[in-house]
């Protein structure tokens, strides 16, 4: 595409002297033309903006509907089971006992689902590495993978509880197997999404499995990983959170145990506040790895944009 | 399959028949290749190529003439028939640049003699001089997505040139870049030719590249592909851009335009 800033000086310079042409440079203008406009990506910060302002309101007008009229209307049910937003807030934010015991809540939570996510990406890694090896390893073993995903957590309740006990270790196997399954299957696809092409450049030279798998195949797999990494991390939120639903004992009640505390008193404001943090807790993994996907792999891969 | 220990004298720069005594770098003897699948790709393929030769082969899509290549570099097991070649020093430039995008240039240079265990510092400084020859010096921390069509490939061959290659196989290199810039890339690898002296082996749907690049150009027949013509280039080199309107130039293209319409009867 920016060949031809230079070629029509060069084309006049055959001629001359031909043989300079291999010591001739490109000029940085050549380079330039690949960067985005300025004008579009000021329309791009507009939207990035404006967009996400509108849908909050809708979403909020939304919700006041639902209290005041919508739930009666719709589903011929009471409105305080959803509770107005600012009610929420209210409820679960500024009265100090509410927020210290959600705000606890969260913090075990969170606790929680990053040692499942941390468990997810080591156990499901290497799993999808060790598929990778050989075309018979994933051949049978992929079958138990959607087997786990299609196990209903709920139904293996009481198992996972005489194995594991009432405590943090049975939500951990909770959140890695809810959590397991995208990080092997877009960490498989990356490890064999190499071109072939790169795989004989290595096979020229003589390298070993490891030299491939370390230089080739995880550095080639970076975007498909980190893409696993982003799904698995609400999942694993999700997978704390249910587990607190049934594993209760111990010292560390997590948002989940808070939520059903409350909704076992019909005060469902706080129930709300406690689902908003929990998806605040979502929101801002998910967010997190993006951000840091950007910083590992943006610099080079099409699809995540350099941030500016 | 086993490579023999041919070593052509380094730093030659004859050209061309001069060096007919040497052992051949590059040996093909009967070579015949049938895919799995049953496709016959080449039949009894025999040639050799010497250092300072730049020997061009050209034929109809699908005779085999990449499989000829993938043989020689031992990607490939040829079906009957030997190759000899010293591997050690193989260079290969494939139809995609194929550079490693999470790599910059710089570091993309390095990959064939970082695989061979070149050490740090050696293979920095190969690299530094690879990328100054192909005319990419200050484009060293950019990335491949940075880079125009003509660049990745220049970054591709600066790559094979790290290892000092004896042996060169390009295949259909050019073949996805503009005319002009598939000329400069032309000169470039003249001008390398006549600098390292190396024994080429190139592969084109280009009767006009073939021509001016080679020493000798062999026109091989559609599947399965065997030789059917062997042509010598009488024009010495450093060769002008100006030599594509010679008409020596014209005769001899019309010459293997027609044992090429031969070859796809």
């Amino acid at each position: 595409m920016s060949d031809g800033v230079g070629t029509s000086m060069t084309s006049a310079e055959h001629a001359t002297d031909h043989l300079d042409v291999a010591l001739e440079h490109y000029s940085v203008a050549d380079i330039e033309a690949v960067q985005p406009h300025a004008a579009s990506a000021r329309t791009a910060e507009w939207s990035r903006l404006v967009g996400p302002l509108v849908i909050f309101v809708l979403f909020v007008a939304a919700w006041h509907y639902m209290h005041t009229d919508g739930m009666r209307r719709f589903f011929d049910k009471p409105g305080f089971l959803l509770p107005a937003p600012e009610t929420v807030l209210h409820d679960s934010f500024l009265k100090p006992l509410a927020r210290a015991s959600l705000l606890n809540g969260l913090k075990w939570t969170t606790l929680v689902a990053l040692l499942g996510l941390a468990m997810t990406i080591v156990i499901g890694v290497s799993i999808a590495v060790t598929m990778s090896q050989a075309k018979w390893v994933e051949r049978s073993t992929y079958p138990y993978l959607v087997a786990l995903q299609a196990i209903p957590i709920l139904s293996v309740v009481p198992i996972i509880n005489s194995v594991f006990g009432g405590g943090i270790n049975s939500r951990l196997f909770v959140c890695v197997v809810i959590s397991i399954f995208p990080i092997v299957t877009n960490t498989l696809f990356g490890l064999t999404s190499a071109d072939a092409g790169q795989h004989d450049l290595f096979t020229l030279r003589g390298a070993s499995r490891w030299t491939r798998l370390v230089k080739l195949q995880l550095p080639s797999a970076m975007p498909a990983i980190f893409t696993g990494f982003r799904i698995s991390a609400g999942l694993s939120v999700i997978g704390a959170v249910v587990g607190e639903q049934f594993f209760r004992k111990g010292s560390k009640p997590g948002i989940g145990i808070v939520m059903e505390q409350y909704r076992q008193k019909n005060l469902y404001a706080q129930t709300y506040g406690g689902l908003l943090l929990a998806a605040l807790l979502g929101i801002v993994v998910f967010l997190v790895f993006g951000r840091v996907s950007k910083l590992v792999v943006g610099h080079w891969h099409e699809s995540s944009r350099k941030p500016d | 399959m086993e490579p023999t220990t041919t070593t052509p004298t380094r730093n030659t720069r004859l050209i061309a028949m001069s060096d007919s005594v040497s052992a051949p770098a590059l040996s093909f003897s009967g070579v015949s290749m049938v895919f799995p699948d049953g496709t016959h790709a080449l039949s009894e393929t025999s040639f050799d190529v010497r250092a300072g030769e730049f020997v061009t082969v050209v034929g109809p899509s699908g005779c085999g003439k990449s499989t000829l290549l993938r043989i020689a570099s031992g990607l490939n097991k040829a079906t009957t028939g030997t190759v000899s070649v010293d591997r050690s020093h193989l260079g290969y430039v494939f139809q995609d640049p194929t550079l490693l995008q999470w790599r910059n240039v710089q570091r993309n240079v390095e990959l064939m003699a970082e695989l061979e265990g070149v050490p740090k510092d050696e293979r920095r400084v190969r690299a530094t001089e690879a990328i100054e020859l192909v005319g990419l010096k200050g484009f060293e921390n950019k990335y491949p997505k940075q880079l125009s069509g003509g660049m990745r490939m220049r970054a591709s061959l600066a790559r094979s040139l790290v290892l000092d290659p004896k042996v060169f196989l390009f295949d259909e290199p050019f073949g996805a870049v503009d005319e002009i810039t598939r000329e400069r890339l032309n000169d470039e690898v003249i001008s390398l030719f006549q600098r390292n002296g190396f024994a080429g082996l190139f592969i084109t749907h280009s009767i006009s590249e073939a021509v001016f690049l080679s020493t000798r150009i062999i026109v091989m027949s559609a599947r399965p592909g065997r030789i059917v013509g062997d042509f010598t280039v009488p024009f010495s080199y450093p060769r002008s851009p100006d030599l594509r309107f010679d008409a020596a130039f014209a005769e001899l293209s019309g010459e293997i335009s027609h044992a090429l319409r031969g070859a796809h009867s």
